[in-house]
């Protein structure tokens, strides 16, 4: 006979096995070796994490990765946009390529990446020399973190854009013809309302991964303390002086930044539901 | 007048279709077309205009001026902003992706198929080669196994504590990969919490194989989970009840109902959680050590040939990472359509 117990909670098998291992796994994976980096920064005194956090090069990395991050997603943003607006009404020649090159950032190893937006955007590469005589440096410059982060966050708001135009209904627009609209009328008013919670969601999706991401952005920021250096680096560095509580200071300044920024995608995405009302 | 088009049986569609061309009509477009538009005589004052003027001409219109096989709908561009959008975008992709993909292609041939094979048949080389498919091999099943179990868990059972079991299994995504690492080695290295007893054991773990498996493990930890439970959510269990009924035990169950309906969206999980496992530098970076033809893979191989100036075999390497990304691409791709509908469901609620 099933309890009444069992019967509320589901009548299939496996609850205890499959629930078990993954609550196991979980923890094992993921929780236990996070919550070293609590115990290890909490090895430090007040004052002394103060120093390693507040320390004028630490200052200096956040500034650099959450400024670089933040101009990589809105450039993300208003790209993105666009991009999933031509890939979602137009139809062209080579449009699927195109479609499936947007997943490329996903899918290229981040040191690929690194190399090769450097050799492109180096003072001899194939576009960093047409930037050179505009007195531009992109490579080994913050404007070279902003490329690679531009490059690492651009599938996001396109990903989350281009569902919601896809499903926008036809008729919402005819009504704003009918009712003398003209097409750019009809764009503002009728369908960025409609596509502002996938696009804030993209960015928030594009500003989190450029936070913490470091493959891409080693080979082509120069790596320079005070100006080049973006946070993950600064980790790294401290790592290899064996320094572990300074780094998982650090650590902690950027988590909590992050998670931060998962808890607002989540609101968000929540948000996104209730506007468009499919998940 | 065509009394059954304009009855109360017209479709939606054809009322939709009706009101785009009346519109197109109206603001001057080329679909003008003789159709009874009574429908929308609601008193709309440029709509009577527009009627008016379409009825004061007579039918043969259609005839002096034959339309063109695509009037162009009002929700459609006109054509120069239409082309000048697909440029623009077309011009970002190029600088942001193109370009620096075609790159890795071009740099890694410019001296010759040769020298490409010689860079890729270095011992240090294969022995990266080794490493990377042997610590995708111990990752990606453990990973697609938790994946299974996590989502049988949450889409087939309710309990209180659910919904944040599901927002913990995405918390690696939201840690930078060299905090990935690092946590292993807080954990493992010789000062970390079971540093010293393993080495005591003679294990090593940090600057070794068994850190590098860890901290892959971490990072691809979501990828299958959170491909199978939205799309095992949206399945619904019916016909898992119905085999219970029939008599079938929970690993016939498993066996014959629910990995043949899930088999496409955990192969597709299995695949992402791959690429990224063959691919992952920072995490990697951090508990390698870099010992070369032991704990180098790919990715920091391409690395330390990029740091010692072997332009040249960094990117031939770096080729063949980027063959994995394409082929990743192309299964997605191919995935996708397979799945059409419920699959895009899936893809879009689980957007990366």
């Amino acid at each position: 006979m099933i309890s009444a117990r069992r019967r509320a909670r589901g009548v299939l098998p496996g609850f205890g096995l499959s629930t078990g291992f993954t609550v196991l796994y979980l923890c094992l994976v993921v929780l236990v070796p996070l919550s070293t980096l609590a115990f290890r920064s909490s090895t430090l005194s007040w004052g002394e994490a103060w120093r390693v956090v507040a320390s004028p090069r630490a200052v200096a990395s956040y500034r650099l990765s959450f400024g670089a991050s933040l101009a990589a997603a809105a450039v993300n943003v208003v790209f993105g946009v666009l991009v999933a607006w031509v890939l979602a009404r137009y139809r062209f020649f080579g449009r699927s390529l195109v479609d499936a090159l947007v997943d490329l950032p996903f899918a290229l190893p981040t040191a690929v990446s690194g190399i090769a937006l450097t050799a492109v955007y180096a003072r001899n590469g194939l576009v960093g020399r047409f930037l050179e005589p505009l007195g531009v440096k992109a490579a080994f410059s913050p404007l070279g973190v902003c490329i690679a982060l531009t490059f690492i966050g651009l599938p996001f708001v396109i990903r989350t854009v281009q569902p919601v135009l896809e499903d926008l209904d036809a008729e919402l627009e005819e009504a704003a013809a009918i009712l003398g609209a003209d097409r750019w009328q009809t764009f503002r008013r009728v369908i960025l309302p409609a596509i502002v919670p996938a696009a804030v969601t993209g960015f928030a999706l594009a500003f989190a991964r450029a936070l913490g991401e470091y493959g891409s952005v080693v080979f082509i920021s120069g790596n320079m303390p005070l100006r080049t250096e973006i946070a993950p680096l600064l980790i790294m560095t401290r790592l290899e002086q064996y320094d572990y509580a300074g780094a998982a200071a650090i650590a902690m300044v950027l988590l909590a930044a992050s998670f931060a920024l998962l808890l607002a995608i989540n609101r968000l995405q929540a948000w996104t539901r209730a506007r468009t009302g499919r998940a | 007048m065509d009394a059954g088009a304009d009855g109360a049986g017209v479709s939606g569609a054809a009322r939709t279709a009706a009101r785009a061309q009346d519109a197109a009509g109206r603001t001057g477009g080329t679909a003008v077309h003789p159709e009874p538009f009574d429908r929308l005589r609601a008193g709309s004052a440029p709509l009577e205009a527009a009627r008016s003027r379409r009825t004061s001409t007579p039918t043969a219109t259609s005839a002096r001026h034959p339309r063109p096989a695509h009037p162009r709908s009002v929700t459609e561009d006109p054509p120069a902003v239409r082309w000048s959008l697909t440029a623009l975008a077309l011009v970002f992709l190029a600088a942001f992706v193109l370009v620096p993909a075609g790159s890795v292609v071009v740099e890694a041939l410019r001296d010759g198929l040769d020298l490409w094979w010689e860079a890729l048949a270095e011992p240090d080389a294969l022995a990266a080669v080794r490493l990377t498919l042997l610590v995708a091999a111990i990752a990606v099943p453990l990973n697609a196994l938790f994946g299974l179990a996590a989502a049988w868990s949450v889409t087939r059972f309710r309990y209180p504590g659910k919904n944040v079991l599901v927002s913990l299994v995405d918390l690696p995504f939201g840690v930078s990969p060299v905090i990935s690492g690092m946590v292993t080695v807080l954990l493992f290295g010789a000062h970390g919490w079971l540093g010293p007893w393993l080495q005591a054991h003679g294990w090593k773990v940090v600057f070794a194989v068994p850190g590098i498996v860890l901290a892959t493990v971490f990072v691809t930890f979501p990828f299958v989970a959170r491909e199978l439970i939205p799309f095992m959510e949206a399945q619904g269990v019916e016909e898992e009840e119905a085999a219970l009924v029939l008599g079938a035990s929970g690993w016939q169950i498993l066996a014959k109902v629910t990995l043949p309906n899930v088999k496409w969206s955990l192969l597709y999980g299995v695949i992402l959680c791959n690429a990224r496992a063959m691919g992952e530098f920072g995490a990697v970076s951090v508990v390698s050590g870099h010992v070369r033809g032991v704990t180098n893979t790919l990715p920091l191989h391409v690395e330390i040939l990029y740091s010692e100036y072997r332009f040249r075999a960094a990117f031939a390497v770096s080729s063949l990472l980027f063959l994995l990304a394409l082929v990743t691409l192309v299964a997605k791709k191919t995935l996708e359509w397979k799945q059409h509908p419920a699959r895009r469901e899936a893809a879009r609620r689980s957007a990366p």
